[in-house]
């Protein structure tokens, strides 16, 4: 149907999908995680924030399982390298996407308000812990990471864990947490009522010129001071993927290129600042606007790190030749096949019945519907 | 060389998280069924007690579910973090069904299972059976998925090495799919689930039943419980059977190892029902013997012969020395892929490349292999045999009671006497854990009884483990035993809260404050 090369775009393409939708739709509710201790004054407060996200939050979730399966269905050297190699990392994400789950369904199971304000902050970690790790793991990309293959391509990674915490992987991860307590914040004031809408319009308006200060800083960073990676030579995009064969050099600025080659992705950094700046004036009047507006938000921070990075999926800082790219790290021609179909098949039909539960779940939780509810779970 | 610490210990991680895991799992395949099944009875007679039950039961669903969705996280990512060359090498073909999982099932059950706690008021009746239905067939169909994976690892079929990439490669997605060890694994595990999720409704019920409480409601639950667990008990040992039959014919080692079979007999062979199996003089002490029996489950056959272990074993002494040329044959390709000498040699000896990486735990270039490292390779192949036999026999055992308990609930119920045999009640209550011990068991005999192999005859499991110290998975494995420890405790007593304070301890919310929404949207 199509020849190798175009299957591995458009599962680039499918990988920008997928982290999208993760980061839009669970973006929401770790958003409201991290925000809802602090926006909520008491009990019943806190129950409404927790209450927009609690029929969705499971099915969104799966965006980031299925981004799992997906990575490693399509790009194994990525999935084996990745989450091998950021082992620490991963670990502190699992438990936080452990604790979520957990902490919705028992939250309200007992009345006890210190068994309460203990699943709160858990809730919190939970948010904030994998928000910052995703920041810090997409601003490593940028930098290179310690890793290389020996000849059975079996990958070892030479760099520890507070090696991933340099200044400008943590400006990422601050970029990060930005972004999504903007999301979460404008979410939060569509989904509630008053006072706990103003409040979250609030924080929105904080969270997003500091999302916008960050994300120019980042640019700016990258431009000035990060090496880019280049491919010199070797790389068949139509080849078996074996990373060894091709050479690959460090240049200042080449992160940059790419937009020379194709200006109009120049557009991708400035609609995500435009759209962070709509969201925060939109906020207080029109939320269903603000909340539209984060989302583009989102989207075009990811697709500029994408336009960034292409056609690097993980770059090798200590042997740049071991880096993983779109032409040497996919998965089979026919296996690329088998899963595009799966996807434009189920696709559509998840998108389908999740917009049908989020129609099923319209309106906007108050106070008085907190106070005469019980526990849901 | 490869740190075997650190393969003991993702091991040891891997056993305790999927076990753990597989703690909630069949919970959620039977419970969600019987809860769907009876919502229908509600919306078919439209009595009330009967969403009473569902909306009971439904809650502890909720709290089993929560849990069993935490913890199947860790399994998906630790594929990539402890076991980063497995998934290297077999991605392309294991990713897949993993991917179609979260596509086609996960995100169905998921999706709807907020729609299950929160949509009661906002769905008409046949609307919220709809949301149970969905919320039911996606965890079956994500068990499907997920045992198409697992079945391939006990029997890669459709799938081909590749040198350039140096890793298998898919070449028959049918096949993945429609491998036979997949689908007995398939019926055999949910089965297993249902007769879990009866079990716990029948136990619970006979909680109350004991002590005179909401006698209504638990005697019909009692009865669903008793029907649908007694299909389920005597599909759990039929399918059972069948995935023993599959097996001979790729897993011959493990069905040997099962039965304690040292020596192959003449056909058809005898069943070993008891014995002590002695693993340094290869016999199986005190055995007491059914004449015929194993020939006939295993091959469905009087005249084919079951090969024991021992013969297993020097069987193997060829294809490892045939995979040691295969191994060094691809080192030779990888560094020059024109070397045609090379790659005939590959080809000729490719099959038995996963019997040349056995040697891998023995010496560095299995093609200067001595005989003593061949023959401990050889031993390798032996899984361990005292324990299969025994796990084996509990959970076939178990699998017998079943069918005997639920065969007594279902006489009683159809007779309605449930109530007045305090006795039955007592055995079905104390029977509570019975269900997750067989479960349990049947995935060491599965996956214990699949070692030394990560995937059968391809990969061995002490070459598929990452390349991380071994401080990191003590810390990782500390990490899981505190908090998986800290979270069934909870998980135990808000269960056991729920239980004790009845159908009548749940108050259920009013409808959504919607009014509220037209200022916002």
């Amino acid at each position: 149907m199509f020849d190798y090369e175009v299957l591995r775009l458009i599962w680039w393409g499918l990988l920008g999908v997928l982290l999208i939708g993760f980061a839009i739709m669970d973006g929401f509710d770790l958003g409201v995680g991290m925000l809802f201790p602090f926006l909520g004054r008491n009990d019943n407060e806190r129950r409404a924030f927790l209450e927009t996200i609690e029929p969705v939050w499971d099915g969104n979730q799966v965006w980031f399982i299925l981004g799992g399966g997906a990575v490693f269905a399509a790009w194994p050297p990525l999935y084996a390298v990745s989450f091998s190699g950021f082992y620490v990392a991963m670990f502190l994400v699992l438990a936080a996407l452990i604790l979520r789950p957990v902490g919705f369904v028992f939250r309200n199971k007992l009345p006890d308000a210190r068994w309460r304000r203990t699943w709160d902050w858990a809730l919190f970690v939970a948010g904030a812990v994998p928000t910052l790790v995703f920041g810090v793991a997409f601003g490593n990309l940028f930098l290179g990471v310690p890793f290389h293959f020996d000849e059975s391509m079996r990958s070892f990674y030479t760099g520890g864990f507070f090696g991933l915490l340099t200044p400008f992987a943590l400006l990422c991860g601050a970029v990060s947490l930005s972004m999504i307590c903007l999301h979460g914040a404008s979410y939060a004031a569509l989904k509630t009522g008053e006072p706990m809408a103003g409040r979250a319009a609030g924080a929105a308006r904080i969270a997003a010129p500091v999302f916008i200060g960050l994300f120019a800083l980042a640019g700016f960073w990258l431009w000035a001071g990060v090496d880019g990676y280049v491919i010199t030579g070797g790389a068949d995009p139509a080849g078996a993927s074996n990373p060894l064969l091709k050479s690959v050099v460090r240049a200042p600025g080449a992160w940059l290129e790419n937009y020379g080659r194709a200006p109009v992705t120049v557009l991708f950094p400035l609609l995500a600042i435009a759209a962070a700046a709509v969201s925060a004036l939109s906020v207080g009047r029109r939320a269903g606007v603000a909340f539209v507006a984060s989302a583009l938000t989102i989207a075009m921070t990811i697709l500029t790190a994408g336009a960034s990075l292409f056609p690097f999926l993980l770059p090798s800082s200590t042997v740049p030749t071991s880096s993983l790219t779109v032409w040497d790290a996919s998965s089979s021609r026919t296996t690329l096949g088998i899963m595009l179909v799966a996807a434009v098949i189920f696709v559509p039909i998840v998108l389908a019945y999740t917009t049908w539960v989020f129609r099923v779940m319209r309106g906007a939780v108050t106070l008085e519907h907190v106070a005469h509810g019980g526990d849901n779970y | 060389m490869i740190d075997l610490t650190v393969v003991d210990l993702s091991r040891l991680q891997f056993a305790l998280t999927a076990l753990y895991h597989f703690l909630f799992v069949p919970l959620t395949l039977g419970l969600g069924l019987l809860l769907a099944i009876m919502e229908s009875v509600y919306v078919m007679t439209g009595r009330e007690i009967w969403k009473r039950m569902t909306r009971f039961w439904g809650v502890l669903f909720g709290i089993n579910f929560a849990m069993g969705v935490a913890t199947g996280i860790t399994m998906e990512f630790q594929f990539g973090t402890n076991w980063a060359y497995y998934s290297h090498y077999v991605g392309d073909i294991f990713g897949a069904p993993l991917a179609i999982e979260g596509l086609m099932a996960f995100f169905l059950e998921s999706s709807f299972i907020g729609l299950f706690f929160f949509g009661w008021d906002r769905l008409s009746r046949l609307g919220h059976l709809m949301v149970t239905w969905l919320v039911a067939i996606g965890a079956n169909l994500s068990a499907l998925w997920i045992l198409i994976a697992n079945g391939w690892m006990q029997n890669p079929v459709g799938a081909v090495f590749n040198p350039e990439t140096m890793r298998m490669e898919i070449s028959s997605f049918s096949d993945v799919i429609f491998n036979p060890v997949a689908q007995a694994k398939f019926v055999h595990t949910v089965s297993a689930g249902y007769v879990t999720g009866a079990m716990f409704v029948l136990s619970v019920s006979a909680w109350y039943l004991i002590r005179g409480r909401e006698r209504a409601f638990f005697r019909r639950s009692m009865t669903v419980a008793a029907s649908f667990g007694l299909a389920s008990a005597l599909s759990v040992v039929v399918l059972g059977d069948e995935s023993g039959y599959v097996a001979t014919e790729h897993q011959q080692m493990k069905i040997a190892s099962i039965e304690s079979m040292w020596h192959t007999e003449p056909a058809p062979a005898s069943f070993t029902v008891f014995g002590l199996p002695d693993t340094d003089t290869h016999s199986t002490d005190y055995a007491l013997r059914v004449p015929w029996a194993l020939g006939l489950i295993a091959t469905r056959s009087t005249d084919e012969r079951i090969p024991g272990i021992t013969d297993l074993v020097d069987r193997a002494d060829g294809r490892i020395r045939s995979g040691a040329l295969a191994v060094d044959a691809l080192a030779t390709l990888r560094r020059n892929p024109d070397d045609e000498q090379a790659r005939m040699t590959f080809e000729a000896h490719k099959e038995d490349l996963g019997y040349g990486l056995l040697l891998k735990r023995y010496t560095a270039e299995p093609s200067e292999a001595t005989q003593a490292q061949i023959d401990k390779a050889a031993r390798d192949l032996i899984p361990n045999v005292p324990v299969l036999f025994w796990t084996f026999r509990v959970m076939v055992g178990l699998g017998f009671f079943f069918i005997a308990l639920f065969g007594v609930a279902f006489y009683l119920a159809s007779r309605r006497r449930l109530e007045r045999h305090p006795l039955f009640l007592r055995v079905a209550l104390w029977s509570l854990p019975l269900p997750w011990i067989a479960a349990e068991l049947g995935w060491i005999v599965a996956e214990y009884g699949r070692q030394p192999w990560a995937i059968e005859g391809i990969l061995p499991t002490f070459l598929g483990a990452s390349s991380v110290s071994a401080g990191q998975v003590v810390f990782s494995l500390g990490g899981f035993i505190l908090f998986y420890t800290t979270l069934a405790i909870v998980d135990v007593y808000l269960m056991v809260r729920t239980i004790r304070r009845g159908p009548e301890g749940h108050r259920p919310p009013p409808a959504h404050g919607v009014a509220a929404a037209a200022g916002h949207a």
